[in-house]
């Protein structure tokens, strides 16, 4: 849990969360998740009926990755909200960083909160997630 | 909708886990107690959807991913998982956590269609975004999750 007074509006924490992202890893999400929509594992549905060079990652695989930095930043058990809008697709091969960025910390009902916002990018510096998230600090 | 009833069960937190390469020991304890759930877990509740058209059924007609040719989609769907027809992607997803996943906990949930709205895009040509809202709630009644899914159609695929 992140601490009230080792902390300050403007600190950033950024994470490695996927290098070289493997097509297996693509699978092995779509068989936990449950979610196998063929965009993600079928490369002759994904270039001949959808029309996309080949199959990408599901926006919920770097939803969990960039969360793996997020609770590594603010300790697990501590979000109240977390949610991301997917600005570009991440394609095998693609290598990401993730970085929260602390942008308010309040006192609501008792408890104090930070505001964090959250990008992630690939390696040609492109960004692939915006977000925020809300976090209890201690 | 279907009726999702989704059993929290350790193996699958420790599978989820592993897919999006999150090696935090808290997600493989060994007794159930002591295991959490990473943060968009709950996106894995589509398994315990009966109906959920992204995952082949038993007997695999309709599904529409390539065998010999690829056939694409007879029809499209909508549901929480937001993406899905063949131009249908995810747009935004946003979670609100009430109260902590526990192994052993039996999760349902009720769909609620939110707003919907259109955009032109240069990448995409015209967008159409429809919002839907879940709410999870534990065996007693208790709202554990609230999740809020935006999917958009694509005129076409997007330009990279």
């Amino acid at each position: 849990m992140l601490k009230k007074n080792e902390i300050k509006v403007g600190d950033t924490y950024s994470e490695k969360i996927v290098e070289d992202l493997k097509r297996t890893q693509i699978v092995q999400y779509a068989g936990a998740s449950g979610d196998y929509n063929p965009l993600h594992s079928d490369d002759k549905f994904t270039k001949e009926i959808a029309g996309y060079p080949g199959v990408f990652a599901h926006g919920m695989l770097s939803m969990g990755m960039t969360g793996k930095m997020l609770t590594n930043f603010v300790g697990d058990g501590t979000l109240k909200k977390y949610g991301v809008r997917f600005t570009n697709q991440v394609w095998p091969g693609d290598s990401l960083e993730s970085t929260a960025t602390i942008i308010d910390i309040k006192e609501e009902n008792g408890e104090t909160l930070a505001e964090i916002a959250i990008e992630t990018k690939n390696q040609d510096g492109a960004t692939v997630i915006t977000g925020s998230a809300t976090a209890k600090v201690g | 909708m279907s009726k999702i009833k989704m059993p929290v069960e350790k193996s699958h937190i420790m599978m989820f886990a592993r897919s999006i390469g999150d090696a935090n020991p808290k997600y493989y304890e060994e007794k159930d107690e002591n295991v959490i759930a990473p943060p968009t877990f709950i996106q894995s509740s589509a398994q315990f959807d009966p109906d959920y058209f992204l995952r082949p059924k038993i007997g695999g007609d309709n599904w529409f991913g390539s065998g010999k040719e690829a056939t694409g989609m007879k029809s499209s769907g909508s549901g929480s998982g937001g993406g899905g027809a063949a131009m249908g992607l995810h747009a935004e997803q946003h979670y609100e956590y009430h109260q902590p996943l526990k192994v052993g906990d039996v999760i349902t949930a009720e769909v609620k269609p939110g707003k919907s709205w259109e955009k032109e895009s240069k990448r995409a040509g015209k967008l159409k975004f429809s919002e839907s809202v879940t709410e999870y709630r534990n065996q007693d009644g208790e709202l554990i999750i609230t999740a809020t899914s935006v999917g958009v159609v694509t005129e076409k695929p997007v330009e990279n």
